[in-house]
């Protein structure tokens, strides 16, 4: 009774928080210690789950108002699942000491808090449900939510992003339901484990080719794939610094969640069809990312343009689809969350520092504020992959991984596309940190805005930890990973 | 019917595809509507189409008759439409509130990623 409870905590908790942010949205105090105490209370929840599950040792589930499997909607905790829920309570709470300092009276007034909250409520349903058209649904909170937010503060560039976000994701709603729909069609059930279990009969059949390639297209728009990335760089970077932070962070690598739910388990039997296809699109995402990144010259979209190069790392781990492979794919999201929440952030304390993200115009900032520069360096060179930060062991765990499958140009290109990420973070570091200021005067101070630094360091000690101590997050990755391929089809059919 | 079905959702999909590529914002929207009927008569009709009766269990007997459609579906499809209605009425404020700020060329011009 004691763990259904806690299953349910971290999509209930943020629900009824809405409730709450929205009754207390006139005042911009009562706003903010809502939005903080809230995330922290959900953060809570997320560990107390997490610790639940590990102790369990195997997977939590909670049957929805008592209909039990396979009538009703599941909800099945696995280590991935909790896992993924912890890493996106700790943005949100980043994200809400970041709002905090940098949100207005009016923005908190025309409901950010309640929108945030039910971002999250959609994200750790996304997480949680083991019920295809639930999936869908919690997509469909998650999104709209993240509609309101995009545009919430009427900036000037915002628009054109939004309305591409807006109308692609609508399509990409559309690939979904019709994937789900042909699937329901064939094996009359939307529970993931139902559906898997059916599955191995029915084999490698054309409509389950169809249904697979349809979903694909689906959580790949979401995901940021090649070539499905084109509305994330425009959408991204003109939009506030905390909500750009949390949608770089979390809201693609929930489409890469639902990639590795369905096609790491229940459609992990059609591996010959989608290894490689998962290959070729992520090194092709890694290039198209990378080198969209090498050209731009704006702080938040050479972020953008790497969330997409990053991916392009993930994927790999579905391409490769051994246990190995899978569980360094894990450990890179992990890490890449973390860093990239960071990144976005350092960027928001940049760009209020030099009052501009254009890099030409920024300058002087090592001597602004020192402090900005270290906290920027260590996301940037974890994400580029210097050792001992949690981007080198992501890519180490991934890279030996392709070499042990002996996936040579797979290798070559992984490699090479992390210099290349390199070089993008050391332009920004020189253009904002090194030189001078090409204004008069040099730029602002930090001082109001300190608060902006305590998230930014926050999240940097996270990656510290994690790069010091990889051991432990190494053997959670690897068991979330067991756990996720033991509800493939192949895996259920061989053994008994 | 089920075959007079696949038509119309091949139609409906296919004008929604076509639509939503010549850009406007009306064009647009239209496309959008297109496409979430043709998604919620897929789902429709992939789980059976029969004559209209209710999905009640008659009495003495412990399901429904074999031929009968699967009521889980039109469940299913009563939830997309109200999502897609809803997502649909943002999409209208949104792209008319673009409209407003970058004039009528902001709408169409969605390849244009670099400003």
């Amino acid at each position: 009774m004691m763990e259904s409870a806690l299953v349910a905590l971290p999509v209930i908790l943020p629900l009824g928080l809405a409730l709450v942010a929205w009754m207390g949205r006139r005042s911009p105090v009562v706003s903010r210690s809502i939005l903080i105490a809230g995330t922290a209370l959900i953060l809570a929840a997320a560990v107390a789950l997490f610790l639940a599950v590990r102790a369990a040792g195997g997977p939590l589930r909670l049957d929805l108002g008592g209909w039990e499997r396979p009538v009703g909607i599941t909800f099945k905790v696995d280590l991935l699942s909790a896992l993924l829920v912890v890493v996106s309570a700790t943005v949100a709470f980043a994200g809400a000491l970041f709002a905090a300092g940098e949100i207005g009276r009016l923005l908190w007034a025309k409901g950010y808090g309640t929108f945030s909250f039910l971002l999250f409520t959609g994200i750790h349903g996304a997480f949680l449900t083991n019920d295809l058209f639930n999936l869908f649904v919690w997509f469909e909170v998650m999104l709209m939510s993240s509609f309101a937010m995009l545009v919430l503060g009427r900036r000037r560039h915002v628009f054109e992003g939004a309305t591409q976000y807006v109308v692609i994701n609508m399509v990409s709603s559309f690939f979904f339901l019709t994937g789900l729909g042909i699937l329901y069609g064939k094996t009359g059930h939307l529970n993931l484990e139902e559906v898997a279990a059916r599955l191995v009969a029915s084999g490698s059949d054309p409509v389950i080719l169809s249904s697979a390639t349809l979903l694909l297209i689906a959580f790949g728009i979401k995901a940021g794939v090649f070539p499905l990335y084109f509305w994330l760089p425009p959408a991204y970077p003109n939009t506030g610094y905390a909500t750009a932070a949390v949608f770089g962070g979390l809201l693609t690598k929930v489409g890469v969640y639902a990639l590795f739910r369905v096609f790491g388990g229940a459609f992990g039997f059609l591996s010959g069809y989608t290894s490689g296809i998962f290959l070729l699109v992520g090194v092709a995402t890694m290039i198209a990312g990378v080198l969209g990144a090498a050209s731009q010259f704006h702080v938040r979209r050479i972020l953008s343009f790497h969330i997409v190069s990053q991916i392009g790392y993930i994927l790999l781990g579905l391409g490769l689809m051994t246990q190995g492979a899978i569980a360094a794919a894990l450990f890179y999201t992990v890490h890449h969350i973390f860093v990239k929440t960071n990144l976005f952030l350092a960027a928001g304390a940049i760009a209020s520092t030099g009052r501009t993200e254009d890099l030409a115009k920024l300058g002087g900032l090592l001597k602004a504020t020192p402090l900005l520069a270290i906290l920027f360096l260590i996301p940037a060179l974890s994400l580029g992959g210097i050792p001992p930060l949690s981007g080198f062991f992501a890519k180490f765990l991934l890279i030996r991984e392709a070499m042990r499958e002996e996936a040579w140009i797979v290798t070559a290109i992984a490699l090479l596309v992390g210099v290349v990420t390199l070089f993008s973070m050391t332009k920004i570091w020189s253009e904002a940190f090194w030189k001078d200021s090409p204004r008069k005067g040099g730029p602002l101070s930090l001082c109001r805005r300190s608060l902006l630094l305590l998230p930014v360091a926050f999240l940097g000690l996270l990656t510290l930890l994690i790069g010091l101590f990889p051991g432990s997050l190494i053997s959670l990755a690897d068991e979330a990973a067991r756990q996720l391929l033991a509800t493939n089809p192949a895996t259920l059919s061989t053994s008994p | 019917m089920e075959t007079l079905a696949a038509i119309l959702i091949g139609l409906l999909a296919g004008s929604g595809a076509l639509l939503l590529l010549r850009g406007g914002l009306f064009r647009i929207l239209l496309g959008l509507a297109l496409l979430a009927q043709a998604a919620n008569l897929l789902v429709f009709t992939a789980a059976g189409l029969g004559r209209g009766d209710t999905a009640i269990i008659a009495e003495g007997s412990e399901t429904l008759p074999a031929d009968h459609p699967d009521p889980l579906a039109q469940a299913l499809v009563l939830t997309a439409i109200v999502i897609s209605f809803g997502s649909l009425a943002f999409c209208l404020v949104l792209l008319k509130k673009t409209r407003a700020r970058i004039g009528a060329a902001g709408v169409p011009a969605l390849a244009n990623t670099e400003s």
